[in-house]
């Protein structure tokens, strides 16, 4: 035992080939962080749950690859943005704010919202209406901006969910032969004679009429609300969950190796020590040992979050409360071995103290143990803190893999057939616990040839 | 073994004790003040409101007093009394949660749970060992062989997926996408109807196949490896130049040698599997101890909570004891002579 070099470590591990595989596995998930840190902005990470940002998402939409899997086109999300003519006719300024649309899925969009930055003065009228394929116009809305004295800088957004759409609709009933009980969006976008899709181009019209002066537009947008977007899909809170997940890694990495270090060092010098001492110091120290490995560690973690706090990093300490048990009882007896070799005697005869020897002469020989137990001892403290989270202790304000899932939980994403929402993280911790299986197995094969086959 | 337990226990009363002493204390306010306003005579001789408050005041303070809630919770005489009687197994009444039946003791909710909770993880514990030690056995029969490195890449993918996830997933393509189990596992049926316990192990068969599914990839490889280690010995090798059928060798000699660690590693993952089933139980709504842990903390249920993690802490230690007699039991190297 331990009389491997580094070396000699570094060889054997480059000729196994689960280890290289883990470390590549590893190589990637950290690429994918540093990525995430660098390229996405960390006000994504503030405002994860912030209903406000997510607004001109999609809800539930599934990952926009899916198309290309099936056969059926199921409408992506779009960002329309609005081709403005103005005119100026018997003292009325009219400007148009035009959205054209060519649709050719064959899906109905899930909604749409018209989102307006405008700058005015006086009162004006806005109209909504859309002229579809058929040629059939239909008007949506007739509405007002609210009146103001002085120039003013006015934000307003228009829903499709807006009931007054659906009640002018409704005038429009008996163009349509069917029942009219599906939603408004759907109406808009279906045939005459049958509750199905109409494809071709259609345009969505803003009329902003004024007396004195025009209306002058700074922003204007429309959301056409499909039911696919992104990488990753969205969950039902619109949230672009590529986002939440590519935070996840470095969060994951993060709790994952700062518990399994600090558990390695603290039960590494705490085992040594016991070891070194021996007699009473360690029968003492053995028994505490004994009896933190006897504590039930979930429901202590839980009743911990519960009354304590769940902040991440405080969190990352309770882990390691339960984790450095094992680690300390085997370098204990690693240490009880290496104390009774020569050159730990000679340094004793010569008069060095203790913790010279113990950091100088014993834990350097028990480093190789220490790395294989570090990569062994991260899948534990990530899928501890995923199930943890999972319940609902976790931080809320991270989004790690385990709050992903939970939120899938308690929107009933299995109920209600949202895969995209349950799958991804799952096999994201499951890789990450493997890459570090992976290495770690790798190592322990090399430090402990008892293992070899 | 005992101080571990009173360890745990004084832990688990310090961490939720002043929380608890304020919700109770609260309790006792909202109590007294609703009982004066129902008694209007009270109210009536009080000409002053001061002197109505002094007196409401005084109520409340008597009251706490007699509870006991007025030295706080780490003082000896209440602490030394707590222990007491959670050691004679008296664990109070719960504050908000009930059993099924409506009884809010603890001791008598623990034990409606308890049932479920050890049907469940005995069920799938068992399950898991049988099929793991003939997969365990038969891989190491053929070391190398195609059925040899599929378990052992299937006990490490198996287990490093978290097993709510699976039953998340399991619970949508099952209870789902094809309906073949229900998705809740609590059964919809009185307790006392004759059809119960059939709706009960219909209930259970989507948790019980999910644990299994994660758990019997590690067990065949451990089993495959502590056989590797026994076909090694010298023992082994004698038989074989005996020759006798190397089939025969597993199963009956080397198997029959495996079996300490074997049934060591059953007992204690037995009792660690009752901690783990927080999180399954919550996923698949099983009624049972796990359940019953997270309702009660999540609502600060103070003798609850203490009563569980006292019961979870108890079987833990048992199982960690009888591991060690099975231990010595099954391998005579272990027993002491005297």
């Amino acid at each position: 035992m331990s009389s491997v070099t580094t070396n000699e470590i570094k060889k054997e591990f480059l000729k196994s080939k689960l280890g290289l595989t883990g470390v590549f596995i590893l190589l990637g998930l950290i690429l994918v962080s540093v990525i995430t840190i660098s390229v996405i902005p960390t006000s994504t990470l503030q405002e994860w749950n912030n209903p406000e940002k997510w607004i001109s998402y999609p809800k539930t939409a599934v990952p926009s690859w899916v198309n290309f899997l099936s056969s059926e086109k199921i409408p992506e999300h779009k960002i329309i943005d609005a081709q403005i003519f103005e005119s100026h006719k018997d003292g009325i300024f009219l400007t148009s704010q035009q959205f054209r649309i060519s649709f050719d899925y064959d899906d109905f969009p899930s909604d749409f919202i018209f989102e307006t930055k405008t700058k005015y003065s006086d009162s004006h009228l806005v109209q909504i209406k859309v002229i579809r394929p058929d040629g059939i116009t239909l008007e949506l809305l007739s509405t007002s901006l609210p009146y103001s004295k002085i120039n003013t800088i006015h934000e307003q957004r228009y829903f499709s969910t807006d009931s007054m759409i659906k009640k002018n609709i409704n005038i429009d009933k008996n163009k349509f032969q069917f029942d009219f009980s599906s939603n408004t969006t759907e109406i808009i976008f279906s045939q005459l004679d049958d509750d199905e899709i109409q494809k071709g181009d259609y345009v969505f019209i803003i009329d902003t009429y004024g007396i004195n002066e025009s209306v002058e537009i700074i922003e204007s947008k429309m959301i056409l609300g499909g039911k696919t977007f992104g990488l990753m899909g969205t969950d039902e809170l619109r949230r672009d969950l590529a986002i939440g997940l590519l935070w996840g890694t470095p969060l994951a990495l993060f709790i994952g190796i700062s518990v399994s270090i600090g558990s390695v060092i603290v039960g590494l010098i705490y085992g040594v020590y016991s070891g070194y001492r021996g007699k009473k110091t360690d029968e003492v120290m053995m028994r505490f040992n004994d009896v933190i490995y006897a504590l039930p560690a979930l429901p202590f973690l839980i009743i911990l979050a519960v009354t304590i706090s769940n902040s991440i990093f405080l969190m990352i300490g309770f882990l390691m409360i339960f984790s450095w048990v094992g680690i300390a009882k085997v370098s204990r007896s690693m240490s009880l071995q290496i104390k009774t070799r020569q050159y730990v005697e000679a340094a004793k005869i010569m008069g060095q103290k203790d913790s010279k020897i113990i950091f100088r002469h014993i834990l350097p020989q028990l480093l190789p143990y220490a790395f294989a137990s570090i990569a062994i001892s991260v899948p534990a403290a990530i899928t501890t803190e995923a199930g943890l989270s999972f319940l609902g202790l976790g931080d809320p304000s991270f989004p790690t893999w385990g709050q992903i899932l939970h939120d899938a939980n308690t929107y009933g994403a299995a109920a209600q057939g949202f895969w995209w929402w349950i799958v991804p993280p799952g096999i994201l911790i499951a890789i990450t616990g493997l890459a570090f299986v992976f290495i770690g197995n790798a190592l322990d094969t090399i430090v402990n040839p008892k293992l070899k086959r | 073994m005992f101080g571990v337990l009173m360890i745990t226990l004084l832990l688990t009363i310090s961490l939720v004790g002043s929380n608890m002493d304020t919700i109770l204390k609260q309790g006792v306010i909202y109590q007294v003040r609703a009982e004066i306003t129902e008694n209007t005579s009270i109210a009536q001789g009080f000409n002053d409101p001061n002197e109505f408050e002094k007196f409401v005041q005084q109520k409340i303070d008597e009251r706490i007093k007699t509870l006991g809630l007025d030295t706080p919770w780490y003082s000896p005489q209440r602490l030394g009394y707590t222990m007491y009687k959670i050691l004679i197994l008296d664990f109070g009444n719960a504050t908000f949660l009930t059993s099924d039946s409506g009884s809010s003791n603890v001791g008598e909710i623990i034990l409606e749970k308890m049932p479920k909770t050890v049907l469940l993880f005995t069920t799938a514990t068992i399950i898991i060992s049988i099929i793991g030690i003939l997969l365990g056995a038969a891989s190491s029969n053929k070391i190398g062989s195609k059925l040899d490195r599929i378990t052992s890449i299937f006990a490490v993918i198996s287990s490093s997926f978290p097993v709510w996830w699976i039953g998340m997933l399991m619970i949508f393509v099952f209870a789902f996408v094809y309906q073949i189990f229900p998705a809740r596992a609590t059964p919809t049926i009185e307790p006392d109807d004759p059809g119960y316990i059939l709706a009960l192990l219909y209930h259970m068969a989507l948790p019980v196949i999910t644990i299994v599914l994660i758990g019997f990839g590690a067990w065949a490889y451990l089993v495959r490896n502590f056989m590797v280690g026994i076909m090694q010995e010298d023992f082994i090798t004698a038989k074989k130049t005996m020759g006798i059928s190397k089939k025969k060798i597993v199963y009956s000699h080397a198997l029959r040698n495996a079996a300490p660690p074997i049934v060591t590693i059953l007992a204690l993952s037995l009792s660690g599997s009752l901690g783990g089933a927080i999180i399954t139980e919550a996923v698949f709504d099983w009624p049972g101890m796990g359940r019953l842990y997270f309702e009660a903390i999540s609502v600060m249920d103070l003798p609850v909570i203490i009563g569980s993690t006292y019961i979870l802490t108890v079987l833990f230690l048992v199982s960690i004891f009888i591991a060690d007699l099975l231990y010595g039991y099954f391998d005579p190297r272990v027993r002491t002579s005297n």
